[in-house]
């Protein structure tokens, strides 16, 4: 098995706030390899984007990582290396496409140019060969009319085109490592599908390593060969996608699992919901964060954090719960 | 209730509405410009063609005296009549708007070049830096403006180069604030992240994604400091701090026909209204286009 292209241990990132320090991310570990689709999914506030931005570089002044945290890509520690050494990182080697395409586009500037602004930092592309490409990109993408498009402006665009834009730029720089943070969150539901069609496709053609950030299971479970479950800062459960809605272990992701609405139940039916809210991170409970809003928490779980430890049947499946699901047991006897 | 000739129902407010639309001096929903803005616009395209091509019109020498012709009122050798040294006052005014335009315009683009880049590396960089030159700004601003220029010109002279300078260094607070706040706007913004996803380094955002973005509000705030420095130095030039005597401009004019005020008004009115005149269409053109800015950028969000 060659090693892997992102590699987290224990990572974590803190934030200074007036009330206290806010563990945003806390003790994350996972590991990707190349060409492989990492979705990472959990609530608002569980940390995802933040786990993004701390890969990504982007973290805002007041923000830590403490001691102890290693983030490896392609064999670098990234937290550990110079800005200028980063920088040169960030686009060929990791890209990033936002939630909201709406903002993550310069209003004043040509789309043509943002998607070659990249060739041209890091390759040095001339004007003309860069708008080649650009138009390139943009047919890639799924962009029709791509030459009169390139000299128009992101407010020329719907949301959709505008997040296709996104993806072509940072395509542009041909990254290994892309991580889309909620690419479809904030677009249409008719055209979700269809930027995460385009991704998939693009990750696979390109051989590209993906990570999909989104609190939506539903979209995982076609497109991603691994999933992680974050909740509260920390990953609670994670594996092949296969195994995870096979042999579901950890409570809070059957809980997730249950909260989706579906087709074949009676209609007019009370759509399941998790009670209480995700823990406040300055003050998380001392056992198990899932433990207050758990139906099967006792007082162990509210003592004591419950260890990472790998399925029976599947050495890559792992999860942190003291009192596990049975995986023989179907969703059904459950309910 | 009805209209009992064509008996429609009235409407009252639409009449109304419509006159307001026709007379409203911004801009409509179909992007058209009223008369509020080509009127000004004309004029100042007069003032500026005439100030450039002055000697090439037609008009008289402006400093040429006439000692038969003193003190005349508008006639058809002298449209707008003499001074009390028989010079014309329309040759002068047209020639003291060259004065006028040309400090109206450079020392808001002085101010503009050294405050925008002040402000933006405030606004970006924050914390130290942004608290240094804030201060300094503030320090700045604590001077009153008008000795500032007063110990300017007797340092240095009155001379169109002194006056457009330090009335240029007197525009970079304002700028440099209107650049810093813009900055400070955009820079949280998503783009600015998405740039530094693509190893973007300060140098590239500050220049290549917030330039463009801050600069917008900044001109449209050009055109009204224009006007503002326009009337900054009518004022130096009525108490002769600006370009030295005999050489026309505006203030002057109106200082020298202040002693005659009684027996031909015509020497300090003229330039007086086409001072007022200019001003007012800087300021209007330059609110119309600020609308228009802002209602574009509201389109585009």
């Amino acid at each position: 098995m060659a090693a892997p292209l992102l590699e987290l241990t224990n990572v974590s990132t803190h934030f200074h706030s007036p009330a206290g320090r806010v563990r945003a991310v806390d003790g994350v570990s996972v590991s990707l390899e190349a060409g492989q689709t990492l979705g990472l999914v959990g609530e608002s506030g569980s940390g995802k984007s933040v786990l993004a931005r701390t890969i990504m570089g982007l973290l805002p002044s007041y923000a830590e990582i403490p001691e102890g945290s290693a983030i490896t890509f392609d064999g670098q520690n990234l937290l550990t290396m110079d800005r200028k050494a980063r920088r040169a990182i960030s686009g060929p080697g990791i890209g990033m496409i936002f939630q909201d395409p709406m903002t993550s586009l310069n209003p004043v500037m040509k789309i043509g140019q943002q998607v070659y602004e990249g060739m041209r930092h890091h390759f040095g592309t001339s004007k003309a060969a860069g708008r080649q490409r650009a138009i390139e990109l943009l047919t890639e993408v799924g962009i029709p009319q791509p030459d009169v498009r390139i000299d128009q402006f992101p407010h020329q665009l719907s949301g959709g085109m505008r997040q296709r834009v996104a993806i072509a730029i940072a395509l542009a720089c041909e990254p290994k490592l892309l991580i889309a943070d909620e690419p479809t969150t904030a677009l249409d539901v008719t055209v979700q599908s269809g930027i995460l069609d385009l991704l998939q496709r693009e990750q696979r053609d390109r051989g590209m390593t993906l990570i999909l950030i989104t609190h939506d299971l539903g979209v995982v479970a076609g497109r991603c060969d691994q999933v992680a479950v974050m909740y509260a800062g920390g990953i609670v459960e994670t594996g092949s996608t296969r195994s995870l809605f096979a042999r579901t272990r950890m409570r809070y992701t059957q809980a997730l699992l249950d909260s989706i609405p579906r087709l074949d139940r009676p209609p007019h039916e009370r759509l399941k919901s998790i009670g209480g809210r995700p823990p406040n991170l300055i003050t998380p409970p001392p056992g198990c964060r899932f433990a207050p809003r758990c139906a099967f928490s006792d007082a162990q779980c509210e003592s004591a954090i419950p260890p990472m430890q790998a399925d029976e049947a599947d050495a890559t499946h792992s999860f942190a719960c003291w009192h596990p699901r049975d995986p023989e047991q179907t969703a059904e006897e459950v309910a | 209730m009805a209209d009992p000739t064509t008996n429609r129902p009235l409407d009252p407010v639409r009449p109304t509405l419509s006159r307001f639309r026709r007379m409203r001096p911004t801009t409509g929903k179909s992007g058209q410009f009223g008369i509020a803005f080509w009127l000004p616009l004309a004029w100042l395209v007069l003032i500026s063609f005439t100030a450039i091509f002055a000697p090439w019109i037609g008009i008289q020498d402006p400093d040429s005296l006439d000692f038969i012709n003193l003190q005349t009122p508008p006639n058809d050798a002298h449209l707008l009549g003499t001074d009390h040294l028989g010079r014309d006052v329309l040759a002068r005014v047209i020639y003291g708007a060259r004065v006028s335009l040309v400090v109206g315009f450079c020392a808001p683009v002085v101010g503009m070049l050294l405050g925008l880049p002040i402000g933006m590396i405030a606004g970006y960089f924050g914390g130290r830096i942004d608290g240094f030159i804030v201060g300094a700004i503030d320090t700045f601003l604590a001077v009153p403006g008008l000795v500032l220029l007063l110990l300017f010109s007797l340092i240095f002279g009155g001379s169109l180069l002194v006056v457009t300078v330090s009335l240029g260094l007197l525009f970079i607070p304002i700028f440099s604030r209107i650049s810093r706040a813009a900055t400070l706007s955009f820079k949280s913004s998503e783009f600015i992240l998405a740039a530094r996803t693509i190893g973007a380094n300060d140098f590239n955002i500050l220049v290549r994604e917030l330039l463009p973005n801050v600069v917008l509000p900044v001109l449209a705030f050009g055109l009204v400091a224009v006007a503002g420095a326009i009337v900054v130095e009518g004022a130096l030039s009525f108490l002769g701090l600006s370009v030295p005597a005999p050489h026309p401009s505006w203030g002057g004019m109106i200082a020298g026909g202040r002693e005659h005020l009684e027996e031909s008004p015509h020497i300090s009115i003229f330039p007086a209204i086409v001072m007022f005149l200019t001003v007012l269409s800087f300021n209007l053109v330059g609110d119309t286009l600020r609308s228009r800015f802002a209602d574009v950028r509201e389109a585009a969000i």
